[in-house]
């Protein structure tokens, strides 16, 4: 199981865990307490649900007929509860991996092509990250920004800024490379 | 016209050369981060534009004036009334209190006492730091001293803010405080800003980035000068 799934199970537990919900409002209370995030696909949360249930950590917790389709609600089993304490106590590795198609493709570029092909893939997405940071930075300047929001923008801004420093730095290392090779 | 300009700017200090020739435009109302490596001139940039350094070659117009021609009294006055200006490094008189030192150039410029007082507590409380009131700088932490020196800066509601390095002394969170007040207040009262840091999430509050190299503005595509799609204002 990929750790995206896994992170999705225990969203969802977590988002049970103040009662029983059916899909539509997972789906919701999702999309509204993680802003920002992908948004779930309802087929997902679906899927997921069965997944739970099918591991014992949920349970059908009775069903609603609106003239619409079923309505199940879920609830948290023992066994679920259990799931989710485990991992909210379980601490992340740091970064076991550099997983990122930014790293990977300036790596890919100095090899097969040259410096000159790096250097300038490096600018243009320099210049798409800092015009997403301005982007964020104006959601949160913004005079009503909400904490979630302020919250999830310090937190892609966090992460762009670290991606920042590391296009930087690598394009002085990629100019001082070239000049060595070519000198 | 356009409301503040830099024409060719060459500015060096002895022998060591600091600005070779820096043309460059700031709008009214817009926050533009000067930005680049230590060194590249970002200051010096700074204090000639805020008529504080005369350049060696090249024009300053301020609204279609060469403040860079005025003498030492007039461009004074201009840094009393409608600039602000934050410096880089310790600034703050070390014998008043910071109540005092925001109060200064309302003082100097003929407000009476109390008004002034009344101005430099709503500042300090502005910029989180109300509790130094009546603390002399030498007892204040350096992201105190900052803060009181930005309250300083804005007490005048000055047309244009300079500040260099504004959150060089505060942590993260408090840094983008700071910025976040700023950002707002400039935006309520079509401050313009003209902003040196060196941190990319800095630079973000502002409307435009203009990157520094070696004394000049960077062209060669290293630099980010271009304004924001759509702009933010
Ligand atoms: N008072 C001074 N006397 C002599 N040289 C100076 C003086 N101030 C600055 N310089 C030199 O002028 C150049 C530009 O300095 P400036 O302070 O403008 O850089 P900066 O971009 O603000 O750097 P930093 O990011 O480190 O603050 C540097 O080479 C510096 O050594
Ligand atoms: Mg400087």
């Amino acid at each position: 199981m990929n750790s995206e799934a896994v992170s999705t199970q225990h969203v969802l537990l977590g988002l049970l865990a103040r009662g029983p919900r059916h899909g539509y409002e997972l789906k919701r209370a999702h999309d509204e307490r993680l802003p920002r995030a992908r948004p779930l696909a309802f087929g997902q949360v679906y899927a997921t649900l069965a997944r739970l249930q099918r591991d014992g950590l949920v349970s059908p917790a009775g069903q609603e007929r609106e003239g619409g389709p079923d309505r199940t609600s879920y609830a948290l089993t023992g066994e679920g509860r259990a799931a989710l304490d485990r991992w909210l106590a379980t601490v992340e590795p740091p970064m076991p991996y550099v997983a990122s198609t930014l790293f990977a493709k300036v790596v890919v570029a100095l090899m097969v092509a040259d410096a000159e092909r790096a250097r300038a893939y490096l600018i243009a997405q320099r210049r798409a990250h800092t015009e997403r940071l301005r982007e964020l930075t104006a959601v949160k300047t913004a005079p009503a920004a909400a904490l979630d929001e302020v919250i999830a923008a310090d937190f892609a801004i966090a992460h762009l800024d670290a991606d920042l420093r590391w296009l930087h730095t690598t394009l002085e290392r990629v100019a001082d490379w070239h000049r060595e090779v070519h000198s | 016209m356009s409301f503040l300009q830099a024409r060719g700017v060459v500015r060096a200090y002895g022998r060591t050369p600091a600005l070779r020739g820096v043309t460059l435009d700031v709008a009214e109302g817009e926050i533009l981060a000067v930005t680049g490596p230590s060194g590249c001139g970002k200051s010096t940039l700074l204090h000639c534009l805020a008529g504080i350094l005369r350049p060696d070659a090249g024009q300053v117009t301020w609204c279609g004036e060469r403040i860079d021609e005025w003498p030492e009294a007039a461009r004074s006055r201009l840094r009393r009334t409608e600039f602000g200006v934050l410096f880089q490094f310790g600034q703050l008189v070390a014998e008043l209190t910071a109540a005092e030192n925001v109060a200064l150039p309302l003082l100097l410029a003929g407000t009476g006492r109390r008004e002034a007082r009344t101005a430099a507590l709503t500042w300090l409380e502005r910029l989180g730091v109300a509790e130094v009131a009546d603390v002399p700088p030498g007892e204040m932490s350096g992201g105190q001293q900052q803060r009181c020196a930005l309250a300083r800066a804005l007490v005048t509601e000055p047309r244009v803010l300079f500040a260099d390095e504004p959150t060089g002394a505060l942590d993260t969170l408090t840094g983008e405080q700071v910025l976040t007040q700023l950002v707002r207040l400039a935006r309520q009262q079509r401050t313009t800003v003209v902003l040196v840091t060196h941190e990319p999430r800095i630079a973000a509050y502002a409307d435009r980035e203009v990157t520094l190299r070696d004394g000049a503005v960077d062209q060669s595509g290293l630099g980010l000068d271009a304004p924001v799609p759509g702009g933010h204002r």
